[in-house]
This record gives structure tokens, C-alpha cells and sequence, in this order.
């Protein structure tokens, strides 16, 4: 090339971080915008249904994960407890994808169900929430999806859902993460 | 960072998505994917032309894509770039990324009528359009699959109506 500045400007993982927060916003955008042309009725129907769609590419995205992660991490094995759960979540998961270790807070009495405080989330860093309805769009549902996905994989079920986000106007991105039940010798479930 | 793997699961549950919603239309499936990547490329293209010099021409603007780009798109450098110096350009990626996850342990040519494979495609198709567009050369991209790889065919500023 005959450039005068031969040098290489481009960052990769910059652009492959832009690159997937790009694609998920586009994504949910045209499921916003898919669901906009149904019928009116269906107004209430489909809120939840792209909710459900969401959910469901996220599980599908923590179901594959969680493979490529214990072939990362061959030193993480079976869990004692819940707690232990929650800090390879945090700090090994998280970490590894997403490059943000959420701090692990609000464990209930039972030590069952545990909070995720998300700083920095990348997956919403060009994201502003459309006017309207739009604002009750639960943008990070995948990342539940994910979880719940990954953990159902390790014969665990959990139940995921953010109680605060920051794209809504609340002062932190909270994740609620509540131990359902063990699987035991049973296949996983597809989602459909 | 994002780990790069996320891309490629998020890639193979937005293909399923709109696999699963058109089920009998490969077309519509395939523009949606189509439409998503457009509209990615676009705004990756403006973002990363800020650090970018212009480009002299249409020549280094497509090199550009292939040779920098591409690594940082799909982690590895085209095999092959052809162009009749009339605007058309044939690149050539003889172990496409994204479509390689769709073979498992299928170690034979990928099947360029199956559906899935297809579909595979349509996303980074968008994505080049979207990227040269902003680049200040809209064009058109037709995809083909050939053996284990893909050959994208740009052509710029295609005449309406005539293929």
C-alpha cells in the first residue's frame, strides 16, 4: 500500500469489542423494531415476546460458553457451595467475556440468592434507550440468559434478573442472581 | 475487553433467531442478517475512521478492508483479492470465521445449498456494505460458498437495475 503512514492504527480488540456491542445493539433494535409492525392488541404479547427472545439468545450464547470456558479453565472444578458459584461467576466468567469483574454484595440470610454490582458494563456503551415505550426494555436481559444458560450446563438453576440499571436511570446496574436447584442426572432442557 | 468468542455466539444465536422466525424463507431470514451487518459496519466504519487517514482511492480503500480490517473482523488476512478495475472486487477467504462454526467435526466442504450455511453469510455480507458505504463507496455484495471458504463479490456503485 502507498500510504504515507504505514503504520497499523487499528486496535483489534478494540474493534472486536465494538464490533459485538455493535451487533447486539443492532439486533435488539431490530427486534424493537419487527415487533412494532404486529398488530396492536398484541402490543402487551409481544413485549414479552421479544423479552423471551432475548432470554432465550442469551441461553442459547451460555449453553456454548460454558464449554469454551472449562476448556480455559481447567484448574475450576465442581463448586463446594453457592458462594463459591458466585466468585468464579464474577471474577473468572465475567472477567474472561466480558472483561468487567462485578462486585459480589446483598447475600440473602439463606445464602442462596446473591447480587452482581455491574461497573462499566461494555454492552451497553453506545446505548440510550428509546423514548416510549422502548423504556421498559430490559437491554442486559442476555446477560441473564447467559447465566442461566452456562449454570443450567453445570447442573445448576438459577433464576437471574436485574432489579437496577443504569441505562433506567438507577445509580447502579444490579444483577440478582437466586439459587433454584441442583439437576440431578438430568439432561438439560432445551429452550424452545 | 469483550472476549472475541462472544462475538461468535452471539453471531450463531442472532442466525438461530431469525432461522427459527422465517422458517420456511431463507430470503427474509437472510435480509434481516443482512440489514443487522449493514447497519453495524456503518457505524464501526465512522468510528474507526476518526484515526484513519482517507484513502486515496476506491483500489486503497478496499485493500485497506482486506488487509487490516479483515484481520480484526474475522482474525485472519484474506487469501485472495481479484479486481477487473471497473469496481468489481472478488475476495476470496478460503476458511471463513463465521461460517467455520457451523462445522463441527464435519471435516468435508461445506454445502453451499444448505440453508443454515446460507444464512451464515448474510450477516458479513451487511457488514462489508455497511463498511464501504460509509467509506464513501456504496456498492453491492454478493456472497458465495466455496469448498471450506467464502468469495465475496463487491460491486461499487452498481448500476440500478442491472445486475
Amino acid at each position: 500500500m502507498s500510504r504515507t503512514n504505514p503504520k497499523q492504527n487499528l486496535d483489534t480488540r478494540r474493534v472486536t469489542q465494538e464490533l459485538f456491542t455493535l451487533t447486539y445493539g443492532a439486533f435488539v433494535a431490530q427486534i424493537l423494531h419487527d415487533y412494532e409492525h404486529v398488530d396492536e392488541v398484541n402490543k402487551q404479547l409481544d413485549k414479552m415476546q421479544y423479552k423471551r427472545f432475548q432470554r432465550s439468545s442469551g441461553y442459547n450464547i451460555g449453553v456454548r460458553l460454558i464449554d469454551d470456558f472449562l476448556a480455559r479453565n481447567p484448574t475450576v472444578g465442581r463448586c463446594n457451595d453457592f458462594r463459591e458459584t458466585a466468585d468464579i461467576l464474577s471474577k473468572q466468567g465475567f472477567k474472561t467475556y466480558l472483561g468487567i469483574a462485578p462486585s459480589i454484595t446483598n447475600w440473602s440470610p439463606a445464602g442462596d440468592e446473591f447480587s452482581l454490582l455491574l461497573d462499566g458494563n461494555p454492552l451497553t456503551e453506545f446505548v440510550e434507550l428509546p423514548e416510549g415505550p422502548g423504556q421498559k426494555l430490559s437491554y442486559n436481559q442476555i446477560i441473564c440468559g447467559a447465566i442461566r444458560g452456562a449454570l443450567e450446563m453445570v447442573q445448576l438453576e438459577v433464576e437471574c434478573r436485574f432489579v437496577q440499571d443504569q441505562l433506567k436511570g438507577d445509580n447502579t446496574t444490579e444483577l440478582r442472581v437466586k439459587f433454584l436447584k441442583k439437576l440431578v442426572d438430568a439432561l438439560p432442557v432445551g429452550e424452545d | 475487553m469483550v472476549d472475541e468468542t462472544l462475538f461468535d455466539y452471539l453471531h450463531m444465536s442472532i442466525v438461530e433467531h431469525y432461522n427459527n422466525e422465517n422458517e420456511s424463507d431463507v430470503e427474509t431470514a437472510s435480509a434481516y442478517l443482512s440489514q443487522i451487518g449493514y447497519r453495524v459496519g456503518y457505524s464501526l466504519s465512522e468510528r474507526l475512521s476518526k484515526d484513519n487517514a482517507r484513502y486515496r482511492d476506491e483500489l486503497d480503500t478496499v485493500k485497506y478492508l482486506c488487509k487490516e480490517l479483515w484481520i480484526c473482523l474475522f482474525k485472519r488476512q484474506v487469501d485472495n483479492l481479484r479486481t477487473n478495475h471497473q469496481g468489481v472486487y472478488v475476495i476470496h477467504d478460503g476458511r471463513f470465521r463465521l461460517l467455520q462454526q457451523t462445522l463441527t467435526t464435519m471435516n468435508k466442504p461445506i454445502d453451499s445449498n444448505n440453508r443454515l450455511h446460507t444464512l451464515y453469510i448474510a450477516y458479513s455480507n451487511g457488514l462489508l456494505r455497511g463498511i464501504l458505504t460509509n467509506m464513501g463507496y456504496p456498492c453491492r455484495v454478493t456472497a458465495e460458498i466455496v469448498d471450506f471458504g467464502v468469495r465475496f463479490q463487491i460491486e461499487v456503485n452498481p448500476v440500478v437495475g442491472q445486475k
